[in-house]
C-alpha cells in the first residue's frame, strides 16, 4: 500500500491534535484518575487523599458481593452475547438468500441499533412488565410463571435479552456483509456437489464466515461487559436483591450513592483489564485459526 | 452418461429476454462447444441446463427427464467453473471428495477414489495444501477432479480455462480434451475463444444476441457459416466482407469499385436485385501485381505473423487482410493486386446476413475493375 507522508511535522501534529486531546479528555485522564483513587482512599467531599497501596483492592476482592457481581456479569455476557449472534445469524442468513422483500427487511434488521439503551430499556421493561405487559397473559394463564421484580433470575434473564436485542443489529450488518463477501461460485459449486440449503451453510458459508464470526465475538463479549449499564439503570436497577448488578452499573452504584469513589475507581481498573486481557487472549489465540488464504 | 434436450427454451430478467428459444440436442458422449462473445447468453444457457439459473420457457432434458423444477442435485451434472469455485477452507482431497461425502460414502472407500482421481489428473502430491498454496493450473485440475469424481451424466464447462495465460490454456486444452477422450463423458464447454472452440469441439454452437445462428462440427462452421455474424465470429484473422447486388441481366454480383463475379443465370434470377455481402477469407487469397487478379487495393501496413504475414490493405475505404507466405514489400499506398480461391467465396444476403449458396461452379470468375 502507498503511504503518504507530511513533510511539515506541524501539520500533521495541528491535524492530529483534535483526535488525540478527545482520547486524553475522554480516556486517559479519567483513567488516570481512577488509577490515582483506587490506590488512595479518596474523600467523598474532597480534600486530602490517603495513600492506600492496595488496600482498595484487597477490600474489592475479598468482598463476595463483588464475586457475585463478576458471575453475573459473566452470565450476561455469555448470555447476552450467544443470543444476539444467534439471533444475528439467523437473520443474516435469510437476507443473505435474497428472498423476496429482503431489502427491507435488511433495513429492519439495522435499524434497532440506532436505539439508545435506555429506550431499548424502557421498552423492553413495558414487554417484560408482569402486571401489564404481554406477560401479563401469560401469568393470567400460568400465576406466578413470570415475575422480574421479585424474581432475579427474571430479571437477569430481561436485561439480557434486552441487552441482546439492541446488539442484534450490529451483528447482523457484520454477518450479512461477510455473507455477502463470499463468492457465489463457491455456493452454486456446493449445489452441483449435490448439497443441500443448510449443508451448504454448515460446511461452506458458517466456515468461510469464521473471522467475521470471531471479530463480532470479541466486540460483543467487551460490549456486554462495559456497555450494558443503559439497560439495567432503566430496567432493573440492578436488583432485585442485586440479582442484575452488573460489574459496570455496581461500579455506578458504590461510586455515586454508595460514594465510595476509591472501591468504585478500583472496580474499574479491575473492569479495565479484564477487557484488555480479554481482547488479548482472543486476538492472540483463537484469531489465528480462523484465517484463510 | 446421457443426451441433453434443449427445446425452446426461453430466460427472460423481468421484461428483457436474453435468451429466445433455442433448440439443441447434445448427444451421448459428444463434447459440444457453445461458443459466442460476452453478453450472448451462452453462460445463462448453460447455467440454465445445471440448475443455477430458472428457465422462463421451453424444456430441458436430461436422459429423457425434464429437469425443469429439478434442484442442481437432483439433475446430475457437474460443473467446472471460470474462477473455479473451491472451497478455500478445505484441502485438494476435502474439495475432490466433498460431493462424495454429501452422498454419504464412508471414508476408506472415499479417500481411496479421492487418491485414484487425483492420481489421474497429476495432483497426488498436493493433496493437503489449500487451494489458496496452488498454482493457476493446479487449481484449474482441482476442479476438474471436483467434477470427475462424480462420474456425473454430463460434465459442463464454463469458460473454465479463461482465467489462465496463454501457454498454460493450451496445454490444459489438451489436457481437457484427453480426459474426455478417456472418460466419453457428454459435455457442454461454455467459451469466448473460438481456438478452444474449434480444437475441443465434436460440435459447436455459435450463439448471438440470445439465439442460436449455427450448430454444426468445426470444419462445418468454419467453411460454410450460415450467417455473416459467424462468418465474421470464427477464423482468425477474421473474414474480409464487401458489398455488392445480383444483378439478374448480366449473371453477376456487382461490387462496389465496379469489379463483377460472374455466377450461373439460374442464382442470379433468384436472387435478382438482392445486396449482399461478400465474404472472403485472409488466407483464401494470394497477392500478385496490380490488374492480375480479382481485386486491387492501396497497401495500408503489414503485420508479421512468423510463418507468414498479414497485408492490410485498403479496398474503396473498406479495410482488407491478405495471408501470404511469401513476403513482398510495399510502400504505404502501393497498389496492389489480389487473387483470390474462388471456390472459397462466401455470399450472404445485405439485409438478413443469412448465407446465400451458390454451388462452386456458379461462380466463375471475377473481372478486375477497369
Amino acid at each position: 500500500m502507498r503511504r503518504a507522508y507530511f513533510k511539515n511535522n506541524w501539520i500533521a501534529a495541528l491535524v492530529v491534535a483534535p483526535q488525540l486531546l478527545i482520547i486524553f479528555v475522554f480516556f486517559y485522564w479519567p483513567t488516570s484518575q481512577a488509577l490515582y483513587w483506587a490506590f488512595t482512599f479518596e474523600q467523598p467531599w474532597g480534600g486530602g487523599n490517603e495513600w492506600a497501596g492496595f488496600e482498595n483492592f484487597r477490600a474489592i476482592l475479598t468482598d463476595g458481593r463483588y464475586w457475585d457481581s463478576i458471575k453475573i456479569s459473566i452470565i450476561y455476557a455469555a448470555g447476552a452475547t450467544v443470543l444476539s449472534m444467534g439471533m444475528a445469524l439467523i437473520l443474516a442468513v435469510f437476507a443473505d438468500r435474497q428472498l423476496r422483500g429482503y431489502k427491507y427487511y435488511r433495513i429492519g434488521a439495522i435499524w434497532p441499533y440506532a436505539v439508545a439503551a435506555p429506550a431499548v430499556g424502557l421498552a423492553f421493561r413495558f414487554i417484560f412488565n408482569s402486571s401489564a405487559g404481554i406477560m401479563s397473559y401469560v401469568n393470567a394463564a400460568f400465576p406466578g410463571f413470570w415475575d422480574p421484580i421479585l424474581n432475579g433470575d427474571h430479571a437477569l434473564l430481561m436485561v439480557i435479552i434486552a441487552g441482546a436485542w439492541k446488539q442484534v443489529a450490529y451483528n447482523f450488518i457484520f454477518f450479512l456483509a461477510g455473507l455477502q463477501s463470499i463468492p457465489r461460485s463457491l455456493i452454486e459449486a456446493g449445489a452441483m456437489d449435490g448439497a443441500t440449503v443448510l449443508r451448504r451453510m454448515r460446511d461452506i458459508q458458517l466456515p468461510l464466515l469464521a473471522p467475521t464470526f470471531f471479530f463480532v465475538l470479541v466486540i460483543n463479549i467487551t460490549d456486554s461487559f462495559t456497555d450494558s449499564f443503559g439497560i439495567v439503570d432503566t430496567m432493573t436497577g440492578g436488583g432485585p436483591a442485586r440479582a442484575t448488578n452488573l460489574m459496570v452499573y455496581k461500579i455506578y452504584v458504590d461510586g455515586f450513592q454508595g460514594l465510595d469513589y476509591s472501591g468504585a475507581a478500583a472496580q474499574s481498573i479491575i473492569l479495565m483489564f479484564l477487557v484488555i486481557a480479554l481482547t488479548v487472549i482472543q486476538f492472540r489465540y483463537i484469531e489465528r485459526k480462523v484465517h484463510y488464504t | 452418461m446421457a443426451n441433453i434436450d434443449i427445446r425452446q427454451v426461453r430466460k427472460s430478467y423481468g421484461k428483457d429476454e436474453v435468451i429466445h428459444g433455442v433448440d439443441l440436442t447434445v448427444n451421448i458422449g459428444e463434447f459440444v462447444v457453445i461458443l459466442g462473445p460476452s453478453g450472448c447468453g451462452k453462460s445463462t444457457l448453460l447455467r440454465m441446463i445445471a440448475g443455477l439459473e430458472d428457465i422462463s420457457g421451453g424444456e430441458i432434458s436430461i436422459a429423457g427427464t425434464v429437469v425443469n423444477d429439478l434442484e442442481p442435485r437432483q439433475r446430475g451434472c457437474a460443473m467446472v467453473f471460470q474462477n473455479y469455485g473451491l472451497y478455500p477452507h478445505m484441502t485438494v482431497a476435502e474439495n475432490i471428495g466433498y460431493a462424495l461425502k454429501v452422498a454419504g460414502m464412508k471414508k476408506p472407500e472415499r479417500l481411496e477414489k479421492v487418491r485414484a482421481v487425483a492420481k489421474s489428473v497429476g495432483l497426488e502430491e498436493f493433496m493437503d495444501r489449500k487451494p489458496g498454496q496452488l498454482s493457476g493450473g493446479q487449481r484449474q485440475r482441482v476442479a476438474m477432479a471436483r467434477a470427475i469424481i462424480r462420474e456425473p451424466k454430463v460434465f459442463l464447462f464454463d469458460e473454465p480455462l479463461s482465467n489462465l495465460d496463454a501457454k498454460l490454456r493450451v496445454q490444459m486444452r489438451h489436457e481437457i480434451r484427453r480426459i474426455h477422450n478417456r472418460i466419453k463423458a457428454t459435455s457442454v464447454f461454455v467459451t469466448h475463444d473460438q481456438h478452444e472452440g474449434m480444437t475441443l469441439a465434436d460440435r459447436m454452437v455459435i450463439m448471438n444476441k440470445g439465439t442460436i445462428d449455427q450448430v454444426g462440427t468445426p470444419e462445418e462452421v468454419y467453411n460454410r457459416p450460415a450467417t455473416v455474424y459467424v462468418a465474421g465470429f470464427i477464423g482468425s484473422p477474421a473474414m474480409n466482407f464487401l458489398s455488392g447486388q445480383i444483378s439478374a441481366e448480366q449473371s453477376v454480383i456487382l461490387l462496389a469499385d465496379d469489379s463483377r463475379i460472374e455466377i450461373a443465370s439460374d442464382a442470379a434470377r433468384r436472387h435478382a436485385g438482392a445486396l449482399v455481402q461478400l465474404g472472403l477469407r485472409p488466407e483464401d487469397m494470394t497477392l500478385c501485381a496490380p490488374g492480375a487478379g480479382h481485386l486491387t487495393g492501396s497497401f495500408d501496413f503489414y503485420e508479421e505473423l512468423g510463418s507468414s504475414g498479414l497485408y492490410h490493405l485498403m479496398i474503396e475505404d473498406v479495410p482488407f487482410t491478405v495471408l501470404s507466405s511469401i513476403k513482398p514489400r510495399f510502400q504505404h499506398g502501393d497498389q496492389v493486386g489480389v487473387l483470390a480461391d474462388l471456390s472459397k467465396l462466401h455470399v450472404f444476403g445485405a439485409k438478413d446476413g443469412v448465407r446465400i449458396d451458390m454451388d462452386e461452379q456458379v461462380i466463375r470468375q471475377m473481372e478486375p475493375a477497369e
